[in-house]
């Protein structure tokens, strides 16, 4: 029955949507107060409607209704709560229903909270989102229904994929997708704005807050999908550059782009057109990276199984999403010159040339992951793009946009002097040199270039909040006091710009990593990155749904428990790393595998600076809420005051 | 800037856009009519000779080496194939079929165990002239053959003019198989 | 062959020098794992979707590693190993393209987003003039004001 009413609940939320898109979008034409404000109420009921659908697909889940084909395809009665849960978007049919349900909670998040706003942008918003939620909930209702049912069914399902059944996953599609499909809204914003024919200072504050809210989660997003991987995958390796990886890393790329745009837009008027195309652009990535996941075209790790038939569709969707917003931006490209000049040196040029190193980063990311089934098209051969690629090419490009990242702040709106701003950043270019000097004794060039770029980073972010509050300048007293009440944007700016040189650092640590790879008998050592691993014990620890064999690995004065688990209903077999960090390094210790003559395949590893990948994202993340909670983001348009004894 | 002009330049990405679309719309019409599969791998054996190979015989029949492949006197298949593989085991009745149509098949059993290899011929019978064994997979990484079942088409010259990777199925035999034996016969 | 029966002799030696490992049933020393490893980084593996072979525990990934040790330990320079897997299994066995003709493109993005860049900044810039400076007329009305 529920899941009836959740089928019913999902063609609901169809008309809505596509009621909140036409009422949307057309309502303030029509000088109507009534259709004027109708958009916000749609978004409401259509949220309530696919929430409804989301709930009742996962009670399906819950009590393990296997009438429901998607339950009995993906979870089964044997698989803890958590998981039962979790494994509803595990699946393509139930990870395209969170989409959904995701983009809806934007618009009604705008509903919401978007009071500031002028009621004829904040109804078109809601129209563009209202369009896109349609279409895609369409795509659900007709081609990809997760509340197909299955008679008679089956006795027990098959099971959810062991590599999910991981408390990490259950967190991360839900956190990556808010931040994915978050930027719809900044994209409905740019429509919007170039329906109404308008984008000004005004609107780049009112964006501004919606781009850095997606920001955040999709940084998260990406940084627990890293550290999951690292985690559960049992290599130690944390980024693949997979397709599917590269699909929300696109943009991330363009979205930071986003953010720093819109900040000259609010600021100085300028980089309107820029601002707009990429927000354009973010949504637009998203949105193909889900297409390209589903559509089978790319040889991915994370490829849901999906067939051309659903690829079509959703490019259809993707035609007239991104084609119309094209054409509605080249149509309207004499609203968006731009106004506000600036010089060569100013902090607009620094923010410009940011712009262009993380799209020329994007282009390449974008070339390489699409490259292999464009040549095949074009040129009828099979070639592969993989990490050795990616590595070459990617990170030269981020060393400019790291120098860039520690002058800018420091450089003036308008017309800056480059030398006084150097002049200023004299401890951190001190420190990178030390670094480099001190690491390249040891032969890793890359790895000195860049904990060098981080420490610059990470020190010009502090250099920036030292400026601010005149530290050494004035007593360290008044500092503190500056700090408490510096505007929380500066500091959740410079927080940002820290996480991200504490993530370089992170990864250039990784490139001094060592591994071994040895068979031990229990009682038998070896030596590896300067510590003695010992092998004590193989014996069995059977779970819930898994047998496993765990090895027990003491090395300096700790045990690691490393195991193999095997799957019975799948016939799968996982190996759980174990890894212990002290916060700097970690020790990273796989059972690979059991051989004939006994004793433990052993893959041992030391990873120099590895939590400082994540602990940079968490900062990053960090910093961005923290910029969002400040007031003056909250400010919406002014409402004009009702005149003395007008009738409402 | 003229409106014009700047319309003009704004509309690049547009048209970017859509030359991504058209290709993207190619390729997933290239699939669905089964002329692109991205996962597939085009042999480098093909317009070439195979690899110098001898492998003993196996199931109880006479092995084979590359010389006895150089001038077959009509076109010919290798089927690598293993009685582990469940598509081997899909692919057994249209093997049959083919083989009692005329076409010569020479097996390689591949990393496979004697008697499992005997038991899998006895219950879905034998379609090889010739079967040999590849017990260690040496040769299979020298053919390129990363998966079984694999099908090599070799014509009279000795050259390889095809290979499938996967069970040989009614729509690959009559798409593909039949248009080459038709050309190389 | 000579060079593999002299390699053979001094193992023992090298291993009472340095640290032996044995990966994938080849014994050799860890400078020669480190050039092994650096090779198996670039090469696809092929019944996986989207690792090396030095990631992933397939058999034929296990199978092909043990091929490139037993090369790296007779002497067999870097390339002629990568040739000897391409001339296999293709050019999409390497998980970087080569450069060609049909990669051109590939391998000219990262400047030519650049130079595209470059140009759309300073086109934008010429496109804004700074303000034309005030006429008489105009800063007298400015005076005025102020």
């Amino acid at each position: 029955m529920i899941p009836e009413l959740g089928h019913f609940a999902l063609a609901c939320a169809v008309a809505l949507a596509f009621a909140q898109g036409v009422v949307g979008i057309f309502g303030p034409s029509l000088r109507d107060a009534r259709a004027l404000y109708a958009a916000p109420v749609l978004a409401l009921s259509h949220f309530a409607a696919i929430g409804f659908a989301f709930l009742a697909l996962v009670w399906a889940g819950v009590v393990s209704d296997f009438t429901v084909e998607n339950i009995a395809d993906f979870s089964s009665s044997a698989v803890p709560l958590i998981y039962r849960i979790s494994g509803v978007w595990g699946n393509h049919d139930g990870s395209i229903l969170l989409w959904c349900l995701i983009l809806s909670l934007c618009g009604t998040a705008v509903a919401l909270f978007g009071g500031g706003l002028p009621a004829s942008l904040r109804s078109r918003v809601l129209g563009v989102l209202g369009l896109v939620s349609g279409g895609f909930l369409l795509f659900t209702l007709t081609v990809s229904d997760p509340f197909a049912r299955l008679w008679p069914p089956p006795l027990e399902g098959a099971g959810v994929n062991p590599i999910l059944q991981d408390p990490g996953l259950a967190f991360h599609p839900p956190v990556l997708y808010t931040g994915y499909v978050g930027f719809s809204v900044a994209f409905a914003f740019a429509i919007a704005a170039l329906i109404e024919g308008r984008i000004d200072a005004a609107w780049g504050r009112w964006v501004r807050p919606w781009a850095l809210l997606s920001w955040c989660f999709l940084t998260a997003g990406i940084a627990l999908g890293s550290w999951w991987s690292y985690y559960t995958l049992g290599w130690g390796g944390f980024w693949f550059w997979d397709p599917v990886e590269n699909a929300a890393l696109l943009p991330w790329l363009t979205g930071t782009a986003l953010l720093h745009c819109a900040i000259v837009v609010e600021k100085r008027e300028a980089l309107k057109a820029w601002t707009v195309l990429l927000a354009i652009a973010t949504f637009s990535l998203s949105l193909s990276g889900t297409f390209l996941v589903r559509s089978g075209i790319l040889n991915s790790v994370h490829s849901f199984a999906a067939a051309p038939d659903q690829g079509l569709f959703i490019l259809a969707l993707l035609g007239l999403t991104i084609g119309g917003s094209l054409l509605l931006f080249a149509i309207r490209a004499p609203v968006l010159a731009a106004t506000g000049i600036y010089a060569p040196i100013s902090r607009e040029s620094a923010l410009v040339l940011n712009n262009i190193f993380l799209c020329a980063i994007a282009a390449v990311v974008f070339t390489g992951t699409l490259y292999p089934p464009f040549a095949n098209l074009l040129f009828g051969i099979q070639l592969s793009v993989g990490a050795p690629f990616y590595n070459q090419t990617v990170l030269p490009l981020t060393a400019p946009i790291i120098l860039a990242m520690g002058c800018g702040p420091l450089l003036a709106w308008k017309r800056a002097d480059l030398l006084p701003a150097l002049q200023r950043l004299w401890l951190a270019g001190a420190a990178a040199l030390l670094v480099f000097l001190v690491l390249s004794a040891t032969r890793h060039v890359i790895a000195a270039l860049g904990l060098a770029g981080g420490a610059w980073v990470v020190i010009a972010a502090l250099t920036d909040l030292a400026e601010r509050v005149r530290l050494f300048r004035v007593p360290l007293g008044n500092s503190v006091a500056r700090l408490a009440t510096l505007p929380r944007g500066a500091v959740g700016a410079a927080l940002g710009h820290i996480g991200f040189g504490v993530s370089v650092l992170g990864i250039a640590g990784m490139t001094l990593a060592v591994q071994k790879v040895v068979v031990l008998q229990p009682g038998q050592s070896t030596e590896l990155g300067g510590y003695t691993w010992t092998l004590q014990d193989i014996h069995d620890a059977p779970g819930p749904n898994y047998s496993q064999r765990v090895a027990d690995i003491t090395v300096d004065g700790l045990t690691l428990h490393p195991s193999r688990r095997f799957f019975t209903a799948q016939h799968v077999i996982t190996n759980d790393a174990a890894i212990h960090t002290n916060g700097f390094q970690d020790i990273y210790a796989v059972f690979a595998d059991e051989p004939a003559g006994g004793g433990a395949e052993l893959r041992l590893n030391r990873h120099p600076m590895a939590p400082e990948i994540w602990f940079g994202g968490l900062i990053m993340a960090l910093g961005g809420f923290l910029s969002l909670s400040d007031r003056r983001l909250r400010v919406g348009a002014p409402s004009r005051k009702k005149p003395e004894g007008a009738v409402a | 800037m003229s409106p014009l002009r700047r319309r003009l330049l704004f509309g690049i990405p547009l048209a970017l856009a859509v030359a991504g679309g058209g290709s993207f719309y190619t390729i997933l019409r290239r699939m669905q009519e089964q002329k692109y599969d991205p996962h597939a791998l085009p042999s480098p054996l093909i317009g070439k000779r195979p690899p110098t190979f001898s492998l003993p015989g196996a199931g109880g029949m006479q092995g084979f080496a590359n010389t006895d492949i150089a001038a077959p006197s009509k076109p010919m298949l290798v089927n690598w194939f293993a009685s582990w593989c469940v598509p081997c085991l899909q692919e057994a009745p249209m093997l049959a079929k083919l083989a009692a149509s005329g076409l010569a098949i020479w097996g390689i059993a591949y990393e496979d165990d004697p008697q499992a290899l005997a038991q899998f011929l006895a219950q879905n019978g034998n379609p090889y002239q010739r079967l040999a064994a590849d017990a260690d997979g040496t040769t299979a990484i020298n053919w390129g053959v990363y998966g079984v079942p694999e099908t090599y088409f070799i014509d009279k010259t000795g050259i390889v003019r095809w290979r499938y990777a996967g069970a040989l199925t009614d729509d690959v035999v009559a798409s593909a198989l039949n248009p080459l034996l038709a050309r190389y016969s | 062959m000579r060079k593999l029966w002299l390699a053979l002799a001094l193992l023992p030696a090298l291993a009472l020098a340095q640290d032996m490992v044995t990966r994938d049933g080849v014994t050799l020393t860890q400078a020669q794992e480190t050039r092994a490893e650096a090779i198996g980084d670039q090469l696809r593996c092929l019944v996986c979707q989207n690792e090396s072979i030095e990631e992933s525990n397939a058999k034929l990934a296990g199978q092909l590693r043990g091929i490139i040790r037993q090369q790296v330990v007779q002497g067999v320079p870097d390339q002629s190993i990568m040739n000897y897997m391409v001339q296999r299994y293709g050019i999409f066995v390497l998980l970087k393209p080569p450069v060609s003709p049909l990669t051109w493109l590939l391998y000219a993005m990262p400047v030519l987003a650049l130079l595209l860049g470059a140009v759309a900044f300073f086109a934008a810039r010429r496109g804004t003039a700074p303000p034309a400076p005030l006429t008489d007329a105009e800063r007298a009305r400015l005076d005025e004001l102020l």
